[in-house]
Protein backbone atom coordinates (compact mmCIF):
# COMPACT_ATOMS: atom_id res chain seq x y z
CA UNK A 1 0.00 0.00 0.00
CA UNK A 2 0.71 3.35 -0.21
CA UNK A 3 2.77 5.17 2.32
CA UNK A 4 -0.27 6.59 4.92
CA UNK A 5 1.99 9.69 5.41
CA UNK A 6 2.25 10.45 1.63
CA UNK A 7 -1.22 10.08 1.23
CA UNK A 8 -2.18 12.85 4.45
CA UNK A 9 0.28 15.04 3.11
CA UNK A 10 -1.04 15.06 -0.16
CA UNK A 11 -4.46 15.50 1.65
CA UNK A 12 -3.34 18.22 3.56
CA UNK A 13 -1.48 20.12 0.62
CA UNK A 14 -4.95 20.05 -1.14
CA UNK A 15 -7.03 21.00 1.93
CA UNK A 16 -5.25 23.59 4.15
CA UNK A 17 -2.16 24.89 1.28
CA UNK A 18 -3.69 26.13 -1.77
CA UNK A 19 -2.47 23.10 -4.11
CA UNK A 20 -3.89 23.15 -7.26
CA UNK A 21 -3.77 23.07 -10.36
CA UNK A 22 -3.62 26.20 -11.82
CA UNK A 23 -4.56 26.07 -15.48
CA UNK A 24 -5.05 23.77 -18.26
CA UNK A 25 -4.60 25.37 -21.51
CA UNK A 26 -5.58 24.74 -25.00
CA UNK A 27 -3.57 25.94 -27.85
CA UNK A 28 -5.07 25.98 -31.43
CA UNK A 29 -3.68 27.28 -34.35
CA UNK A 30 -5.87 29.72 -36.46
CA UNK A 31 -3.52 29.75 -39.25
CA UNK A 32 -5.72 27.99 -41.70
CA UNK A 33 -8.88 30.84 -40.87
CA UNK A 34 -7.25 33.48 -42.37
CA UNK A 35 -9.18 35.18 -44.93
CA UNK A 36 -9.26 38.60 -46.77
CA UNK A 37 -12.95 39.01 -45.63
CA UNK A 38 -12.83 39.62 -42.05
CA UNK A 39 -16.43 38.56 -41.20
CA UNK A 40 -15.46 35.32 -43.00
CA UNK A 41 -12.46 34.86 -41.29
CA UNK A 42 -14.31 35.68 -37.60
CA UNK A 43 -16.46 32.94 -38.58
CA UNK A 44 -14.16 30.53 -39.05
CA UNK A 45 -12.27 31.34 -36.05
CA UNK A 46 -15.39 30.96 -33.73
CA UNK A 47 -16.66 28.06 -35.55
CA UNK A 48 -12.84 26.50 -34.86
CA UNK A 49 -12.28 27.19 -31.56
CA UNK A 50 -15.58 26.16 -30.57
CA UNK A 51 -15.01 23.24 -32.26
CA UNK A 52 -11.82 22.01 -31.10
CA UNK A 53 -12.54 23.48 -27.46
CA UNK A 54 -16.40 22.11 -26.60
CA UNK A 55 -15.26 19.24 -24.16
CA UNK A 56 -12.34 21.28 -22.39
CA UNK A 57 -14.07 22.24 -19.41
CA UNK A 58 -15.92 18.96 -18.91
CA UNK A 59 -12.97 17.25 -19.73
CA UNK A 60 -10.93 19.88 -16.90
CA UNK A 61 -13.35 18.99 -14.12
CA UNK A 62 -13.64 15.36 -14.89
CA UNK A 63 -9.92 14.90 -14.35
CA UNK A 64 -10.64 17.17 -11.24
CA UNK A 65 -12.81 14.75 -9.61
CA UNK A 66 -11.05 12.07 -10.52
CA UNK A 67 -8.16 12.87 -8.73
CA UNK A 68 -9.10 15.06 -6.10
CA UNK A 69 -7.03 18.04 -7.30
CA UNK A 70 -9.05 21.32 -7.97
CA UNK A 71 -8.06 22.53 -12.04
CA UNK A 72 -8.66 26.42 -11.08
CA UNK A 73 -8.92 27.26 -14.71
CA UNK A 74 -10.18 25.73 -18.36
CA UNK A 75 -8.33 28.23 -21.20
CA UNK A 76 -7.45 29.11 -24.87
CA UNK A 77 -4.86 30.57 -26.29
CA UNK A 78 -4.69 30.89 -30.17
CA UNK A 79 -2.44 31.83 -33.02
CA UNK A 80 -1.20 35.72 -32.95
CA UNK A 81 -4.47 37.53 -34.09
CA UNK A 82 -1.83 40.12 -35.97
CA UNK A 83 -1.13 37.00 -38.37
CA UNK A 84 -4.89 36.85 -39.46
CA UNK A 85 -5.35 40.82 -39.15
CA UNK A 86 -2.54 40.73 -41.78
CA UNK A 87 -4.58 39.43 -44.54
CA UNK A 88 -7.80 41.35 -44.07
CA UNK A 89 -8.22 44.73 -45.85
CA UNK A 90 -10.24 45.52 -42.67
CA UNK A 91 -9.63 48.28 -40.17
CA UNK A 92 -12.23 47.00 -37.51
CA UNK A 93 -9.61 44.49 -36.70
CA UNK A 94 -11.55 44.88 -32.44
CA UNK A 95 -14.36 42.06 -35.18
CA UNK A 96 -11.49 39.35 -34.23
CA UNK A 97 -11.33 40.39 -30.38
CA UNK A 98 -15.49 40.16 -30.18
CA UNK A 99 -15.23 37.09 -31.68
CA UNK A 100 -12.67 35.74 -29.28
CA UNK A 101 -15.02 36.94 -26.45
CA UNK A 102 -18.13 34.77 -28.06
CA UNK A 103 -16.72 32.04 -28.61
CA UNK A 104 -15.45 31.91 -24.52
CA UNK A 105 -18.08 32.08 -23.59
CA UNK A 106 -19.78 29.74 -25.71
CA UNK A 107 -17.25 26.91 -24.84
CA UNK A 108 -17.25 28.40 -21.23
CA UNK A 109 -13.33 29.40 -20.25
CA UNK A 110 -12.88 32.34 -18.01
CA UNK A 111 -10.26 33.57 -20.47
CA UNK A 112 -8.47 33.36 -24.01
CA UNK A 113 -5.13 34.71 -25.27
CA UNK A 114 -3.82 35.65 -28.38
CA UNK A 115 -4.95 39.06 -29.26
CA UNK A 116 -1.35 39.52 -30.14
CA UNK A 117 0.71 41.02 -32.14
CA UNK A 118 4.68 40.12 -32.09
CA UNK A 119 6.62 43.07 -33.48
CA UNK A 120 9.97 42.80 -32.03
CA UNK A 121 11.74 43.68 -34.73
CA UNK A 122 9.84 45.93 -37.12
CA UNK A 123 5.33 46.07 -37.56
CA UNK A 124 3.80 44.13 -40.30
CA UNK A 125 0.12 45.89 -41.14
CA UNK A 126 -1.05 43.65 -39.14
CA UNK A 127 0.96 44.03 -36.19
CA UNK A 128 -0.23 47.89 -36.44
CA UNK A 129 -3.84 47.48 -36.82
CA UNK A 130 -4.05 45.09 -34.11
CA UNK A 131 -1.98 47.23 -31.53
CA UNK A 132 -4.17 50.35 -32.30
CA UNK A 133 -7.19 48.16 -31.62
CA UNK A 134 -6.19 47.04 -28.22
CA UNK A 135 -7.70 49.72 -26.07
CA UNK A 136 -11.24 49.36 -27.76
CA UNK A 137 -10.58 45.52 -28.06
CA UNK A 138 -10.11 44.96 -24.31
CA UNK A 139 -12.46 47.54 -23.49
CA UNK A 140 -15.68 45.99 -25.62
CA UNK A 141 -14.63 42.50 -24.40
CA UNK A 142 -14.87 40.49 -21.18
CA UNK A 143 -12.67 37.32 -21.42
CA UNK A 144 -9.75 38.29 -24.16
CA UNK A 145 -6.02 39.17 -23.52
CA UNK A 146 -3.70 40.81 -25.29
CA UNK A 147 -0.08 40.52 -25.53
CA UNK A 148 2.62 42.55 -27.40
CA UNK A 149 6.53 41.07 -27.82
CA UNK A 150 8.37 43.85 -28.27
CA UNK A 151 12.03 42.77 -27.63
CA UNK A 152 13.72 39.73 -28.26
CA UNK A 153 17.80 38.50 -27.62
CA UNK A 154 17.95 38.14 -31.09
CA UNK A 155 16.36 40.49 -32.43
CA UNK A 156 17.35 43.66 -29.92
CA UNK A 157 14.40 45.75 -28.89
CA UNK A 158 11.60 47.92 -31.18
CA UNK A 159 11.61 50.92 -29.40
CA UNK A 160 8.98 52.06 -32.15
CA UNK A 161 6.61 49.45 -30.22
CA UNK A 162 7.91 50.75 -26.64
CA UNK A 163 6.79 53.99 -27.88
CA UNK A 164 3.92 52.91 -29.37
CA UNK A 165 3.37 50.42 -26.40
CA UNK A 166 3.37 53.45 -23.17
CA UNK A 167 0.19 55.30 -25.23
CA UNK A 168 -1.89 51.87 -25.69
CA UNK A 169 -1.37 51.33 -22.17
CA UNK A 170 -2.11 54.78 -20.83
CA UNK A 171 -5.44 54.66 -23.00
CA UNK A 172 -6.66 51.18 -22.32
CA UNK A 173 -6.49 52.17 -19.09
CA UNK A 174 -8.80 55.26 -19.70
CA UNK A 175 -11.22 53.33 -21.65
CA UNK A 176 -12.00 50.88 -18.40
CA UNK A 177 -11.50 53.89 -16.35
CA UNK A 178 -15.11 53.00 -14.88
CA UNK A 179 -14.23 49.64 -14.13
CA UNK A 180 -11.29 50.02 -12.00
CA UNK A 181 -9.40 50.38 -15.64
CA UNK A 182 -9.02 46.53 -15.93
CA UNK A 183 -7.96 46.45 -19.54
CA UNK A 184 -4.75 47.06 -18.50
CA UNK A 185 -4.63 44.04 -16.45
CA UNK A 186 -5.38 42.31 -19.47
CA UNK A 187 -2.37 43.48 -21.22
CA UNK A 188 0.54 42.33 -21.10
CA UNK A 189 3.83 43.49 -22.72
CA UNK A 190 6.94 40.97 -23.56
CA UNK A 191 10.35 40.87 -24.31
CA UNK A 192 11.34 36.93 -25.41
CA UNK A 193 7.26 36.08 -25.57
CA UNK A 194 7.56 32.19 -25.16
CA UNK A 195 5.35 30.80 -27.51
CA UNK A 196 3.91 28.16 -25.38
CA UNK A 197 2.98 30.06 -21.97
CA UNK A 198 -0.40 28.34 -20.62
CA UNK A 199 -0.58 31.34 -18.18
CA UNK A 200 -2.51 34.75 -18.94
CA UNK A 201 -2.59 37.62 -19.80
CA UNK A 202 0.76 36.54 -22.03
CA UNK A 203 -0.87 33.22 -23.15
CA UNK A 204 -1.03 33.11 -27.52
CA UNK A 205 -0.92 30.16 -30.02
CA UNK A 206 3.05 30.39 -31.24
CA UNK A 207 3.81 29.84 -35.02
CA UNK A 208 6.11 26.61 -34.34
CA UNK A 209 3.53 25.15 -32.27
CA UNK A 210 1.26 21.74 -33.72
CA UNK A 211 -2.27 22.51 -34.96
CA UNK A 212 -3.82 22.20 -31.03
CA UNK A 213 -1.79 21.46 -28.29
CA UNK A 214 -2.25 20.89 -24.10
CA UNK A 215 0.03 22.75 -22.18
CA UNK A 216 -0.73 23.11 -18.16
CA UNK A 217 0.23 25.56 -15.32
CA UNK A 218 0.77 24.39 -11.88
CA UNK A 219 1.25 26.19 -9.03
CA UNK A 220 1.32 25.97 -5.18
CA UNK A 221 3.26 28.88 -3.36
CA UNK A 222 0.98 27.79 -0.45
CA UNK A 223 2.63 24.25 -0.42
CA UNK A 224 6.09 25.52 -0.47
CA UNK A 225 5.78 28.01 2.09
CA UNK A 226 4.27 25.27 4.62
CA UNK A 227 7.01 22.98 3.94
CA UNK A 228 9.68 25.59 4.59
CA UNK A 229 7.83 26.35 7.50
CA UNK A 230 8.28 22.88 9.04
CA UNK A 231 11.93 23.68 8.98
CA UNK A 232 12.82 27.06 10.20
CA UNK A 233 15.92 26.55 11.37
CA UNK A 234 17.88 25.10 8.83
CA UNK A 235 20.33 26.56 6.53
CA UNK A 236 20.20 28.12 2.86
CA UNK A 237 21.22 24.89 1.41
CA UNK A 238 18.67 22.74 2.65
CA UNK A 239 16.07 25.69 1.76
CA UNK A 240 16.88 25.33 -1.75
CA UNK A 241 16.37 21.42 -1.48
CA UNK A 242 13.29 21.55 0.48
CA UNK A 243 11.57 24.03 -2.53
CA UNK A 244 13.08 21.46 -5.13
CA UNK A 245 11.81 18.25 -3.16
CA UNK A 246 8.11 20.05 -3.35
CA UNK A 247 8.35 21.83 -6.64
CA UNK A 248 8.89 18.18 -7.89
CA UNK A 249 5.55 16.82 -6.00
CA UNK A 250 3.74 19.51 -7.92
CA UNK A 251 4.83 18.99 -11.02
CA UNK A 252 4.62 15.61 -11.34
CA UNK A 253 0.64 16.43 -10.47
CA UNK A 254 0.98 18.64 -13.33
CA UNK A 255 2.56 16.55 -15.41
CA UNK A 256 -0.44 13.49 -14.64
CA UNK A 257 -3.37 16.13 -15.51
CA UNK A 258 -1.43 17.24 -18.66
CA UNK A 259 -1.05 13.53 -19.45
CA UNK A 260 -4.98 12.85 -18.74
CA UNK A 261 -6.07 15.85 -20.47
CA UNK A 262 -4.26 15.14 -23.64
CA UNK A 263 -5.39 11.46 -23.65
CA UNK A 264 -9.35 11.91 -22.98
CA UNK A 265 -8.89 15.34 -25.66
CA UNK A 266 -6.78 13.55 -28.50
CA UNK A 267 -4.63 16.71 -28.57
CA UNK A 268 -1.08 16.41 -28.05
CA UNK A 269 0.47 17.18 -24.99
CA UNK A 270 2.71 20.25 -24.97
CA UNK A 271 4.55 21.01 -21.79
CA UNK A 272 4.12 21.78 -18.19
CA UNK A 273 4.87 25.31 -17.26
CA UNK A 274 6.64 24.96 -13.57
CA UNK A 275 5.23 28.59 -12.29
CA UNK A 276 4.95 29.32 -8.59
CA UNK A 277 1.57 31.35 -9.36
CA UNK A 278 0.25 32.89 -6.38
CA UNK A 279 -3.48 34.99 -5.96
CA UNK A 280 -4.59 37.06 -3.60
CA UNK A 281 -5.79 33.95 -1.44
CA UNK A 282 -4.15 34.17 2.11
CA UNK A 283 -1.66 31.41 2.40
CA UNK A 284 -1.10 31.21 -1.41
CA UNK A 285 1.56 34.12 -1.77
CA UNK A 286 5.12 33.75 -3.23
CA UNK A 287 6.03 36.95 -0.78
CA UNK A 288 5.27 34.76 2.18
CA UNK A 289 7.80 31.99 0.86
CA UNK A 290 10.29 34.70 0.94
CA UNK A 291 9.33 35.87 4.43
CA UNK A 292 9.59 32.71 5.29
CA UNK A 293 13.05 32.05 4.28
CA UNK A 294 13.87 35.15 6.64
CA UNK A 295 12.72 38.76 6.13
CA UNK A 296 10.92 40.69 7.89
CA UNK A 297 9.10 41.88 4.73
CA UNK A 298 9.11 41.48 0.96
CA UNK A 299 11.29 44.07 -0.25
CA UNK A 300 13.76 43.91 2.24
CA UNK A 301 17.44 43.71 1.24
CA UNK A 302 18.09 40.18 0.69
CA UNK A 303 14.65 39.81 -1.27
CA UNK A 304 16.42 39.51 -4.85
CA UNK A 305 18.47 36.45 -3.35
CA UNK A 306 16.05 34.73 -2.53
CA UNK A 307 13.76 35.24 -5.18
CA UNK A 308 17.38 34.03 -7.36
CA UNK A 309 17.34 30.77 -4.86
CA UNK A 310 13.17 30.27 -5.25
CA UNK A 311 12.90 30.38 -8.63
CA UNK A 312 16.02 28.40 -9.79
CA UNK A 313 15.02 26.04 -7.34
CA UNK A 314 11.94 25.54 -8.31
CA UNK A 315 12.98 24.26 -11.75
CA UNK A 316 15.45 22.20 -10.47
CA UNK A 317 12.90 20.28 -8.93
CA UNK A 318 10.34 20.52 -11.57
CA UNK A 319 12.28 19.53 -14.67
CA UNK A 320 12.62 15.50 -13.40
CA UNK A 321 9.29 15.56 -13.22
CA UNK A 322 7.88 16.46 -16.34
CA UNK A 323 9.14 15.31 -19.98
CA UNK A 324 8.48 18.73 -21.23
CA UNK A 325 8.93 21.81 -19.57
CA UNK A 326 8.41 25.04 -20.87
CA UNK A 327 6.53 28.50 -20.63
CA UNK A 328 7.91 30.60 -18.21
CA UNK A 329 8.47 28.42 -15.49
CA UNK A 330 9.71 29.86 -12.70
CA UNK A 331 8.10 32.45 -9.57
CA UNK A 332 5.37 34.49 -10.56
CA UNK A 333 5.60 38.00 -8.80
CA UNK A 334 2.02 39.99 -9.56
CA UNK A 335 1.49 42.32 -7.08
CA UNK A 336 -1.92 43.35 -7.09
CA UNK A 337 -2.38 39.01 -7.31
CA UNK A 338 -0.37 37.88 -3.86
CA UNK A 339 -1.15 38.66 -0.28
CA UNK A 340 2.03 39.09 0.79
CA UNK A 341 2.75 41.60 -2.42
CA UNK A 342 -0.03 43.60 -1.69
CA UNK A 343 0.68 43.91 1.87
CA UNK A 344 4.81 45.06 1.53
CA UNK A 345 3.68 47.29 -1.07
CA UNK A 346 1.39 48.96 0.94
CA UNK A 347 3.92 49.21 3.96
CA UNK A 348 5.86 50.80 1.45
CA UNK A 349 8.58 47.93 2.21
CA UNK A 350 8.06 46.78 -1.83
CA UNK A 351 8.97 49.50 -4.22
CA UNK A 352 8.76 49.44 -7.95
CA UNK A 353 12.48 50.09 -8.12
CA UNK A 354 13.07 46.58 -6.02
CA UNK A 355 10.77 45.29 -8.07
CA UNK A 356 12.64 45.83 -11.28
CA UNK A 357 15.28 44.40 -9.34
CA UNK A 358 13.20 41.21 -8.94
CA UNK A 359 12.60 40.80 -12.36
CA UNK A 360 16.16 40.26 -13.06
CA UNK A 361 16.11 36.77 -11.48
CA UNK A 362 12.47 35.55 -11.47
CA UNK A 363 10.41 34.06 -14.41
CA UNK A 364 8.77 37.12 -15.57
CA UNK A 365 8.60 40.82 -15.09
CA UNK A 366 6.95 43.76 -13.48
CA UNK A 367 3.40 42.25 -13.66
CA UNK A 368 -0.33 43.60 -12.40
CA UNK A 369 1.30 47.13 -10.55
CA UNK A 370 -1.02 49.97 -10.15
CA UNK A 371 1.00 52.75 -11.28
CA UNK A 372 -0.85 56.47 -11.11
CA UNK A 373 -3.09 57.93 -13.64
CA UNK A 374 -1.18 60.90 -14.38
CA UNK A 375 2.09 58.59 -15.30
CA UNK A 376 3.03 59.87 -18.83
CA UNK A 377 3.27 57.32 -21.72
CA UNK A 378 6.42 58.23 -21.72
CA UNK A 379 7.07 57.00 -18.70
CA UNK A 380 5.49 53.89 -19.13
CA UNK A 381 7.61 53.15 -21.99
CA UNK A 382 10.53 53.85 -19.88
CA UNK A 383 9.74 51.17 -17.44
CA UNK A 384 9.02 48.76 -20.57
CA UNK A 385 12.27 49.71 -22.14
CA UNK A 386 14.13 49.33 -18.94
CA UNK A 387 12.48 45.83 -18.33
CA UNK A 388 13.03 44.37 -22.33
CA UNK A 389 16.71 45.39 -21.60
CA UNK A 390 16.73 43.20 -18.51
CA UNK A 391 14.90 40.33 -20.54
CA UNK A 392 17.80 40.74 -23.90
CA UNK A 393 20.75 40.95 -22.22
CA UNK A 394 19.83 38.25 -19.85
CA UNK A 395 18.09 35.47 -22.46
CA UNK A 396 14.95 35.47 -20.16
CA UNK A 397 11.45 36.43 -20.64
CA UNK A 398 10.40 39.67 -19.07
CA UNK A 399 6.81 41.15 -19.27
CA UNK A 400 5.50 44.67 -18.25
CA UNK A 401 1.64 44.63 -16.89
CA UNK A 402 1.00 48.05 -15.79
CA UNK A 403 -2.23 49.73 -14.82
CA UNK A 404 -2.60 53.43 -15.00
CA UNK A 405 -5.28 54.07 -12.16
CA UNK A 406 -6.78 56.74 -14.15
CA UNK A 407 -8.00 59.84 -11.62
CA UNK A 408 -6.10 58.08 -8.74
CA UNK A 409 -2.67 58.95 -7.16
CA UNK A 410 0.26 56.67 -5.13
CA UNK A 411 -1.61 55.50 -2.21
CA UNK A 412 -4.83 54.59 -3.62
CA UNK A 413 -6.47 51.43 -4.38
CA UNK A 414 -7.93 49.93 -7.43
CA UNK A 415 -9.79 46.59 -7.15
CA UNK A 416 -10.50 44.35 -10.00
CA UNK A 417 -12.33 41.45 -8.33
CA UNK A 418 -11.17 37.43 -8.95
CA UNK A 419 -7.74 36.29 -9.78
CA UNK A 420 -6.81 39.90 -10.58
CA UNK A 421 -7.29 40.80 -7.04
CA UNK A 422 -6.57 44.60 -5.83
CA UNK A 423 -3.50 47.16 -4.67
CA UNK A 424 -2.37 49.84 -3.61
CA UNK A 425 -1.13 52.69 -6.15
CA UNK A 426 2.79 52.65 -6.40
CA UNK A 427 5.14 55.58 -6.55
CA UNK A 428 6.35 55.98 -9.98
CA UNK A 429 10.17 58.12 -10.55
CA UNK A 430 8.42 61.13 -13.07
CA UNK A 431 11.62 61.96 -14.54
CA UNK A 432 11.46 62.50 -18.08
CA UNK A 433 12.80 59.85 -20.56
CA UNK A 434 10.35 60.99 -23.00
CA UNK A 435 13.68 62.61 -25.31
CA UNK A 436 15.61 59.06 -25.37
CA UNK A 437 11.75 57.13 -26.22
CA UNK A 438 10.88 59.66 -28.96
CA UNK A 439 13.91 59.07 -30.78
CA UNK A 440 12.26 55.69 -32.21
CA UNK A 441 14.42 53.07 -33.85
CA UNK A 442 15.91 49.72 -32.38
CA UNK A 443 18.10 49.01 -29.70
CA UNK A 444 20.75 46.35 -31.89
CA UNK A 445 20.73 42.55 -30.52
CA UNK A 446 22.95 42.34 -27.43
CA UNK A 447 26.34 40.45 -28.63
CA UNK A 448 25.24 37.28 -26.36
CA UNK A 449 22.64 36.49 -29.54
CA UNK A 450 25.14 35.72 -31.73
CA UNK A 451 25.73 32.08 -30.61
CA UNK A 452 25.88 30.32 -34.16
CA UNK B 1 -7.96 0.29 -10.86
CA UNK B 2 -8.31 1.17 -7.28
CA UNK B 3 -8.98 4.30 -5.24
CA UNK B 4 -7.78 6.10 -2.16
CA UNK B 5 -10.73 7.32 0.16
CA UNK B 6 -9.16 9.51 2.99
CA UNK B 7 -11.86 10.24 6.38
CA UNK B 8 -10.62 13.10 8.77
CA UNK B 9 -12.49 14.46 11.62
CA UNK B 10 -13.78 14.12 14.87
CA UNK B 11 -14.33 10.32 15.08
CA UNK B 12 -18.49 9.55 15.71
CA UNK B 13 -19.96 6.11 15.78
CA UNK B 14 -20.28 4.24 12.22
CA UNK B 15 -17.97 6.30 10.28
CA UNK B 16 -16.29 2.83 8.98
CA UNK B 17 -19.53 1.32 8.58
CA UNK B 18 -20.98 4.57 6.47
CA UNK B 19 -18.11 4.88 4.23
CA UNK B 20 -17.42 0.77 3.35
CA UNK B 21 -21.52 0.59 3.02
CA UNK B 22 -21.34 3.13 0.51
CA UNK B 23 -18.66 1.69 -1.10
CA UNK B 24 -20.62 -1.89 -0.98
CA UNK B 25 -23.24 0.01 -2.78
CA UNK B 26 -21.68 0.84 -5.90
CA UNK B 27 -19.43 -2.09 -6.04
CA UNK B 28 -16.03 -0.86 -4.89
CA UNK B 29 -14.19 -3.51 -3.16
CA UNK B 30 -12.44 -2.34 -0.33
CA UNK B 31 -8.67 -4.43 -0.17
CA UNK B 32 -7.31 -2.18 2.37
CA UNK B 33 -7.94 -0.19 5.79
CA UNK B 34 -5.42 2.00 7.85
CA UNK B 35 -7.31 3.98 10.57
CA UNK B 36 -6.00 5.49 13.59
CA UNK B 37 -7.85 7.48 16.34
CA UNK B 38 -5.67 10.10 18.10
CA UNK B 39 -7.41 11.92 21.02
CA UNK B 40 -10.92 12.29 19.50
CA UNK B 41 -9.64 12.88 15.99
CA UNK B 42 -9.88 10.25 13.41
CA UNK B 43 -8.26 9.63 10.36
CA UNK B 44 -9.14 6.42 8.14
CA UNK B 45 -7.08 5.54 4.50
CA UNK B 46 -9.51 3.34 2.70
CA UNK B 47 -8.10 1.28 -0.87
CA UNK B 48 -11.12 0.23 -2.77
CA UNK B 49 -11.07 -1.94 -5.41
CA UNK B 50 -12.78 -0.02 -8.54
CA UNK B 51 -12.77 -2.12 -11.67
CA UNK B 52 -16.04 -3.41 -10.87
CA UNK B 53 -17.71 -0.04 -9.37
CA UNK B 54 -21.70 0.08 -10.83
CA UNK B 55 -21.58 3.92 -11.58
CA UNK B 56 -18.98 6.30 -12.57
CA UNK B 57 -16.41 7.80 -10.37
CA UNK B 58 -17.87 11.29 -9.98
CA UNK B 59 -20.82 9.68 -8.33
CA UNK B 60 -19.07 7.52 -5.99
CA UNK B 61 -17.41 10.39 -4.61
CA UNK B 62 -20.72 12.54 -4.36
CA UNK B 63 -21.67 9.54 -2.34
CA UNK B 64 -19.05 9.47 -0.29
CA UNK B 65 -18.82 13.00 0.06
CA UNK B 66 -22.69 13.06 1.40
CA UNK B 67 -21.94 10.21 4.13
CA UNK B 68 -18.59 12.92 4.77
CA UNK B 69 -21.30 15.35 5.55
CA UNK B 70 -23.75 13.18 7.62
CA UNK B 71 -20.97 12.39 10.03
CA UNK B 72 -19.31 15.99 10.22
CA UNK B 73 -16.22 14.52 8.54
CA UNK B 74 -14.15 15.32 5.30
CA UNK B 75 -13.88 12.81 2.50
CA UNK B 76 -11.72 13.06 0.18
CA UNK B 77 -11.45 10.34 -3.31
CA UNK B 78 -8.88 9.71 -5.33
CA UNK B 79 -7.88 7.48 -7.96
CA UNK B 80 -4.73 5.97 -6.66
CA UNK B 81 -2.25 7.43 -9.43
CA UNK B 82 -2.14 10.16 -8.29
CA UNK B 83 -0.18 9.01 -5.62
CA UNK B 84 2.08 6.62 -7.05
CA UNK B 85 3.19 9.55 -9.47
CA UNK B 86 4.12 12.13 -6.61
CA UNK B 87 5.96 9.79 -4.56
CA UNK B 88 7.81 7.29 -7.14
CA UNK B 89 10.41 8.03 -8.93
Amino acid sequence: MINTNDILETINMIENENFDVRTITMGISLLDCIDEDIEKACTKVYDKICRYAKDLVKTGEDISIDYGIPIIHKRISVTPIAMLASACQSSKTVRFAQTLDRAAKEVGVNFIGGYTALCHKGFSAGDYALIESIPEALSVTDRVCSSVNIGSTKAGINMDAVAKMGKIIKETAQLTADRDCIGAAKLVVFCNAPEDNPFMAGAFHGVGEPESVINVGVSGPGVVRAALAKAPDCDITDVADIVKKTAFKITRVGQLVACEASKRLCVPFGIVDLSLAPTPAIGDSVAHILEEMGLETCGAHGTTACLALLNDAVKKGGVMASSHVGGLSGAFIPVTEDAGMIAAAESGCLTLTKLEAMTAVCSVGLDMINIPGDTTPEIISGIIADEAAIGMVNSKTTAVRLIPAIGKKAGDYLNFGGLLGGGPVMEVNTASPAKFIGRGGRIPAPIQSLKN
Amino acid sequence: MKAVITVIGKDTVGILAGVSGECAKHGANVIEVTQSVMQDMFAMIMMVDISKCNVPFKELAEGLNKIGEQFGVKVHVTHEELFNTMYRV
